[in-house]
C-alpha cells in the first residue's frame, strides 16, 4: 500500500498584513532586504508570520509542515544572502519569472550561519511533523556568482559543503526537500551532471531526515536524470504540471526511487485544483509507471507558492490536505 | 513616414529629431494622497473628487511636458496605477485576488483571467481626449501590449499564454480603432514582457499583425521593449508591422548598439538617451553624445529621442531636469547637423522604401 503524504516545497506568500507591515518596518529598496541581523520588531513580525503559516498548514491537515520561509526575500538564494562571505549586489531575474532577487556574490570562504536552523527551531516549538526546505546545491551555485573559489567545480563543491553544514545544524525534521529547479532550467552538461549528483550526496549525507530532491519547471534531461538517480537520496520529484510526458518517460525508462514527490498542484496559477483532480493525477502517474512500486508519494505543489495571492494559496493547501488518501489507487 | 506631422510649426532647425517620452511620469504627491483618501472608507472624498484630482494631475503633467519643450507629450499616465492592472480592471473576464511578490517587498496586483476576455468599457479613449484637449502639442498614447497583458496575468481559461495573447490582441485592436477615431495619431505599444522572454518574439509579431491590420497609414505605431538581450529579437523584430522601435540602451551604456548595426535598421529608432535608474539629470553634453550613438544606427530622419523607459520612479524634479536637458541636447544636435558638423555614419535608406 502506497503511503500518500500531503506537503509543499515552502516559500509561501506573506500574509497581506505582513506584506504591508514588513515593508514599513524594513523599507522596499534592495539594501533593506533580509541580511540575517534584523531587529526585535522585525523578528516579531516574522514570528507571527511563521505561526500563521503553520496554523494554515495544520488547518488544512497537511501531513508534513514547512516553516514557510517568510524571511526568504531572495527566494532560493536566501541561504547565501544572509552569509558574511557574500555581497548581495544588483537585482537579477529569478529564472523565467517576473521575479527578482539580489545577486549573491561569494567573496570569501563560506561557513554555515545557522540561519535556517534557527527558523526551524522556532517552528519546531509549534509542530512535530516538520519538513525542512533548502535550495539544492546545483541550483544555489547556479543562482550565485563566484568571486572566490575560482572554478565551477570548486564552487559547486564549496556550496555543497556549506549546505551540508547548514543541514547538520537543523533540528530533527522528518524530511528535507532540496529544491533543484536549475537542474531543469540550466541543465548541467557532461561532467557537471556527475558533479551535481555528488553535490547532492554531500548535502544528503549530512542529515538523518529523508531527502527529497525536487526539480521543477520541466523534466530532467535523461543523462541528468540518470546521474541524480545515482545520488544517495530517498525521493525524487516530478513536476507533472509543467511537463507530465517527459517526466513519466523518465520514470518509465530509468525507473524511480521507492519514494517520489509529485508536483500535481500548480504553484503558479490561481486556478484551484479539486482534490479529485489531484487524486486522478497521482493515479495517472502510477498507472503510467506500473513497473515501479512506490512506497511513498509526496503530493505537493510543483513549485514554491509565493507566486500566488494569499486566498488561492490557502485554497491550494486545503485541496492538498483534502486528498482522500485511501481512495487513491496508487 | 508619419513623422513630419509632429514637427512643430515654429521648429528652428532644418533637421528634426522628434522628442518624446515613453509614458509614465512621477505622480504629484497630492495625487497619491487623493488616492489614499478615496480608498479610505472613513473619508467622504468620493469618486467625483478623485476624478477631479486625476484631471488636475493629467493637466499639470501634460503642461509640464510641454514646458520641457517635448514635441510629442503624454499626460504621464496619471490615471493609471500600473501597466497591467489598469487594463485588467477594464476587461471583462479578469478578476483580482490580491498582491503577489515581484521582488523583496514590492508587489503587484496580478490579475487572473477567469472567463473568456471581452471588450467592455473603453480603456484610454477618454484619457486621450482629455489630454489632447489640454495640450497644444501632439499627444502620444502608450498602451500595454497583449503579450505583456497575457504574460503578467494568471490564466485559468485558455490553453496557453499564446492563445490568451491573441485574444487580448483583438481587444487592443478594438481600443486602438477607438483611439484613432478619437484623433490619436501616435500610438506606442508597450511590451516589457518581451524583454524577459525574447524567444516569444514570434507571438508578439503575430499579436501586432492583428493590431496593425486596420490602422490607417497616417497613424504612427511604435513598440517599446525594455532593457533585455536585444540580440535575441533582432533582426527578427524588423518584420513587426510597426514604424518605430523604442529601446532602452542608455542603461547598458550602449553596449548593445552593435547588435543593431550588423543588419541594417530599417525602421525608425526611438533611442533611450537618459537612464531612468540614475537619480540626477544627465548633462546636456552627455545626452548629445548619446544621441550621436543613435546616428550610428539610423539617419536623423529616422531618429526619435526619448528616455530609456517610463520616468515614474524618479523624483519629479529629476524627471523634469532630464526631459529639459534631453530636449536641449536634441535641438543642439539638430543645429550641428544643419551646420554639417556631424558625420552621419548610419547607412542612408531611401525615404520611400
Amino acid at each position: 500500500m502506497t503511503e500518500i503524504v500531503a506537503t509543499t516545497p515552502g516559500l509561501y506568500p506573506l500574509p497581506d498584513w505582513a506584506k504591508e507591515q514588513l515593508k514599513d518596518q524594513k523599507g522596499n529598496q534592495k539594501e533593506d532586504l533580509i541580511s540575517g541581523d534584523e531587529g526585535a520588531e522585525i523578528q516579531d513580525s516574522y514570528e507571527e508570520v511563521r505561526t500563521e503559516f503553520i496554523d494554515a498548514q495544520q488547518a488544512a491537515s497537511l501531513d508534513l509542515v514547512v516553516e514557510g520561509q517568510g524571511r526568504w526575500d531572495d527566494m532560493l538564494a536566501h541561504p547565501l544572502a544572509v552569509n558574511d562571505a557574500v555581497d548581495t549586489r544588483g537585482i537579477v531575474r529569478y529564472y523565467d519569472n517576473n521575479n527578482f532577487y539580489r545577486d549573491p556574490v561569494v567573496t570569501g570562504d563560506l561557513e554555515a550561519t545557522g540561519d535556517i536552523a534557527e527558523e526551524l527551531e522556532a517552528a519546531s516549538q509549534q509542530v512535530e511533523n516538520l519538513q525542512a526546505v533548502l535550495p539544492g546545491p546545483y541550483s544555489l551555485a547556479d543562482l550565485a556568482t563566484d568571486e572566490h573559489y575560482g572554478d565551477e567545480a570548486a564552487f559547486q563543491a564549496a556550496i555543497a559543503e556549506f549546505l551540508a553544514e547548514e543541514a547538520e545544524l537543523l533540528p530533527d525534521v522528518e524530511t528535507l526537500f532540496l529544491l533543484e529547479p536549475s537542474l531543469v532550467e540550466n541543465a548541467p552538461g557532461d561532467g557537471a551532471d556527475e558533479r551535481a549528483s555528488e553535490a547532492i550526496d554531500t548535502v544528503a549525507g549530512a542529515t538523518d531526515a529523508d531527502v527529497v530532491v525536487h526539480p521543477y519547471w520541466g523534466a530532467l534531461e535523461e543523462k541528468v536524470y540518470a546521474h541524480v538517480m545515482d545520488a544517495d537520496i530517498d525521493a525524487l520529484g516530478f513536476d507533472l504540471i509543467s511537463d507530465h510526458e517527459q517526466n513519466v518517460y523518465n520514470a518509465q525508462e530509468y525507473g524511480a526511487p521507492d519514494d517520489v514527490a509529485l508536483g500535481i498542484v500548480d504553484g503558479q496559477n490561481t486556478l484551484v485544483e479539486e482534490p479529485e483532480t489531484i487524486e486522478e493525477r497521482i493515479e495517472w502517474f502510477t498507472d503510467q509507471t506500473q513497473q515501479n512500486d512506490y512506497e511513498r508519494i509526496y503530493a505537493t505543489t510543483n513549485t514554491e507558492t509565493f507566486y500566488l495571492p494569499v486566498n488561492r494559496f490557502e485554497e491550494k493547501l486545503e485541496a492538498l490536505g483534502a486528498l482522500n488518501k485511501t481512495e487513491v489507487k496508487a | 513616414m508619419t513623422r513630419e506631422q509632429f514637427r512643430p510649426d515654429d521648429h528652428d532647425n532644418d533637421h528634426f529629431l522628434l522628442t518624446t517620452v515613453v509614458g509614465s511620469y512621477p505622480k504629484p504627491k497630492w495625487l497619491h494622497r487623493a488616492r489614499d483618501l478615496y480608498e479610505d472608507d472613513d473619508h467622504d472624498f468620493d469618486e467625483e473628487n478623485f476624478e477631479e484630482a486625476k484631471d488636475d494631475a493629467s493637466r499639470l503633467i501634460t503642461k509640464e511636458h510641454e514646458r520641457c519643450g517635448l514635441d510629442v507629450v503624454v499626460d504621464g499616465e496619471m490615471r493609471r496605477n500600473e501597466m497591467v492592472e489598469y487594463f485588467a480592471h477594464r476587461i471583462d473576464g479578469y478578476e483580482f485576488n490580491g498582491p503577489v511578490k515581484v521582488w523583496g517587498h514590492n508587489y503587484f496586483d496580478k490579475p487572473s483571467v477567469v472567463e473568456e476576455v471581452e471588450y467592455d468599457e473603453e480603456w484610454l479613449i477618454s484619457e486621450y481626449e482629455f489630454t489632447s484637449d489640454v495640450a497644444d502639442t501632439p499627444v502620444k498614447v502608450p498602451i500595454t501590449g497583449p503579450y505583456t497583458l497575457a504574460s503578467w496575468s494568471f490564466d485559468e481559461v485558455y490553453d496557453d499564454e499564446e492563445q490568451l495573447a491573441y485574444e487580448l490582441a483583438e481587444l487592443v485592436n478594438e481600443e486602438i480603432e477607438g483611439l484613432v477615431e478619437a484623433g490619436a495619431r501616435y500610438i506606442q505599444i508597450d511590451e516589457p514582457a518581451l524583454a524577459t522572454t525574447p524567444d516569444d518574439h514570434a507571438i508578439v509579431g503575430e499579436c501586432l499583425e492583428r493590431i496593425a491590420d486596420n490602422v490607417p497609414d497616417d497613424v504612427r505605431l511604435g513598440l517599446h521593449v525594455c532593457y533585455g538581450d536585444y540580440s535575441r529579437i533582432y533582426p527578427e523584430m524588423l518584420e513587426f508591422p510597426v514604424e518605430e522601435f523604442d529601446l532602452e540602451l542608455c542603461n547598458g551604456n550602449y553596449e548593445q548598439l552593435d547588435v543593431f548595426k550588423d543588419e541594417e535598421f530599417t525602421k525608425d529608432l526611438a533611442l533611450g538617451v537618459v537612464d531612468v535608474h540614475v537619480r540626477e539629470p544627465e548633462p546636456v553634453e552627455e545626452i548629445k553624445e548619446n544621441i550621436k550613438k543613435g546616428l550610428e544606427v539610423v539617419p536623423p530622419e529616422r531618429l526619435t529621442i526619448s528616455p530609456d523607459c517610463g520616468l515614474k520612479l524618479l523624483p519629479r524634479d529629476v524627471a523634469y531636469g532630464k526631459m529639459e536637458n534631453m530636449v536641449q541636447a536634441a535641438r543642439e544636435v539638430e543645429a550641428e547637423l544643419d551646420a554639417g558638423e556631424i558625420d552621419i555614419e548610419a547607412p542612408t535608406v531611401s525615404a520611400d522604401d
